[in-house]
């Protein structure tokens, strides 16, 4: 009797993914998206073996050439070959957009179910300094921050951290909040389970799925954070080739060699809609509404 | 009502207190001597020492925050750029309407193009209108809004010649920045309101509606817009204030001298009295904005109403 209730369980979980995947598959905006980003993961984990040339290889015989047979995206002011920087820099751009966000939300899941799980004057004291911390635009906060640690990888992840976490916070007490009052959490507080149990165990799983989707996309809004910063010369510096940094260094030639725009703004592009398409999948396939 | 609205006035009042601190603290903090990076590497011990007193750095943290915060809130004197040597306030208030022209006017657009579109696409739903506005949404809402802009500059200003690429000479230079700055925004905008009335667009009150042989139109604006709104202002919001923190970065596009690009290059010049000024005004202007979306929420919705009017008794 035992076995067959643990196994219905067990087919009720694997069902609750399925259902979730089945969805995603079903809607092709997802699909697209889903593919979309793996492939620019692939390329980007994949380019010391597919890139063409060296990151860093100046040939000062092919400054400037446009897109042709050997430079498909052409060479920059130094004779660098653009696709092969390109494919380096999606490391440095995913890289910074997947680490800020998931620690945006790891932070934000802790400090956001302290404060919905307690209440009282836990929750008020964690949400004014909240309103404070997300009183400057997380751009401008981001701003404050790199220039305060010097621009450069690490400080950038972290700048972008911390614009991240007022949100996260928010979404998750929200959560908490409005499953704060349902019955499987006096069972569980009736059997003495102590509290960080319950935050994490019990609570935490039935509002994980908004957070699924806002760190999804999350992602593509850090990675446009991000090539902003850089853009304006206080994310990642030149020669790393971070998408950004790249725009930064082609702005000096807009006029003359457009294709130094093109391609670097292209890739951000193409893997934010990519993050978006998946994300927007996500939430439908999540969405306890839709399902019946 | 009313003490609906003095309570968050009050608070904005708290916030822009503590968030005048956090700047501070933040700049306090940072590694590196302002002095010396003022007088360069040539200088000497003695020098430095001097301007170190000049500046008023040699006095604790909590002298150097209390006479910050006298000077701002009770003086409304923001110091003189250290870099410059001009009064900060001065050069704010030249470059202020600058930034409040690109930024208000994106505001505007980014409100109505926004729900216009969403209303457009939300109405013709499943409809080949509907996926062409969408998926021109999605393309927008992806892409970093200085490259727009940059894209902007390469088709207007490079290949047609239409519209100047830099400054601030004639109206024409803002058509650019004001359009780059809100595209994202109109974008988002437009997604929102098109999933909010689609929540709405099955509700039975607007069966009814249709049913009592209502006007098309008057569904549309007086039954289902009021009720679609609340997710709409929340998308407004955040779409204003990323207006206002993208303005560093489309001035610096645009060669546009207004409070984002003064922001820049204090923040490169260390110069903290200026960088203190417009983060300050920066948090201000989003805490303006945030106010009026609260306040349109409340007139909005009855339930906030109505919790502020039971109250008194």
């Amino acid at each position: 009797m035992k076995t067959i209730k643990r196994e219905k369980e067990k087919e009720q979980k694997t069902s609750w993914l399925a259902e979730t995947l089945v969805r995603m598959v079903k809607s092709p905006g997802a699909k697209v998206g889903t593919f979309l980003f793996v492939l620019m993961c692939l390329i980007c984990i994949l380019a010391p073996v597919i890139a063409p040339y060296g990151v860093n290889e100046m040939d000062l015989n092919a400054m400037f050439k446009g897109p042709c047979r050997e430079h498909w995206f052409g060479t920059d002011a130094m004779g660098r070959d653009i696709l092969t920087r390109l494919l380096y820099g999606g490391r440095y751009s995913l890289a910074l957009g997947v680490c800020a966000s998931l620690f945006g939300a790891a932070i934000g899941i802790v400090i956001g179910s302290v404060a919905g799980y307690f209440g009282g004057i836990v929750e008020t004291i964690i949400m004014r300094i909240m309103d404070v911390w997300s009183s400057l635009p997380s751009m401008l906060l981001c701003i404050l921050i790199s220039s305060a640690l010097g621009a450069g990888f690490f400080n950038t992840i972290l700048a972008l951290t911390v614009g991240g976490v007022p949100g996260n916070v928010r979404m998750i007490r929200g959560q908490i909040l409005a499953e704060r009052s349902k019955e499987y959490l006096e069972a569980a507080e009736s059997i003495n389970c102590s509290r960080v149990s319950i935050m994490f165990k019990h609570l935490l799983p039935n509002v994980v799925s908004p957070l699924i989707v806002t760190t999804t996309m999350g992602i593509g809004s850090t990675i446009t954070t991000s090539a902003s910063l850089s853009y304006i010369g206080l994310g990642v510096q030149p020669p790393t080739p971070e998408w950004g940094a790249m725009l930064s260094d082609a702005r000096a030639h807009i006029l003359n060699y457009p294709y130094l725009m093109t391609f670097p703004g292209l890739f951000i592009a193409v893997t934010i809609l990519a993050i978006n398409l998946l994300g927007d999948g996500l939430r439908d396939a999540l969405d306890p509404k839709l399902r019946n | 009502m009313r003490k609906y609205i003095i309570n968050r006035l009050l608070w904005m009042i708290v916030i822009v207190i503590a968030t005048a601190f956090l700047i501070f603290s933040i700049l306090y903090f940072t590694p590196g001597d302002p002095a010396r990076y003022l007088l360069g590497t040539t200088a000497s011990e003695a020098d430095i020492a001097a301007k170190h007193e000049q500046m008023g750095l040699n006095d604790p943290y909590l002298v150097q925050l209390g006479r910050y915060m006298y000077d701002t809130f009770i003086r409304f004197d923001f110091g003189t750029s250290w870099v410059f040597e001009v009064p900060v306030y001065s050069e704010l208030a030249s470059r202020l309407p600058r930034t409040l022209i690109i930024g208000l006017f994106a505001m505007v657009l980014n409100v109505i193009v926004g729900l216009s579109l969403g209303i457009f696409a939300g109405t013709h739903s499943g409809k080949w209108q509907d996926s062409l506005t969408m998926a021109i949404a999605m393309v927008f809402v992806s892409c970093p809004d200085f490259w727009v802009a940059l894209m902007m500059i390469l088709l207007f200003t490079a290949r047609l010649g239409w519209l100047p690429a830099y400054g601030i000479d004639s109206w024409k230079c803002y058509i650019m920045p004001i359009i780059a700055s809100s595209l994202g925004g109109v974008a988002n905008n437009a997604r929102q309101t098109r999933s909010s009335i689609l929540e709405v667009f099955r509700a039975d009150y607007i069966t009814t509606a249709r049913a009592k042989g209502q006007v098309e139109k008057k569904v549309v604006l007086h039954h289902m817009l009021p009720n679609a709104l609340m997710p709409i202002i929340t998308s407004l919001g955040t779409g204003l204030s990323r207006i206002v923190a993208g303005s560093a970065v489309i001035e610096a596009v645009f060669s546009i001298p207004g409070v984002g690009q003064y922001m820049l290059t204090s923040v490169n010049y260390r110069d903290y009295p200026a960088v203190r000024a417009c983060v300050l005004f920066f948090a201000v202007f989003a805490a303006i904005v945030m106010l009026l979306v609260d306040l349109v929420y409340a007139f909005v919705d009855p339930r906030i109403k109505a919790k502020y009017d039971s109250g008194r008794k």
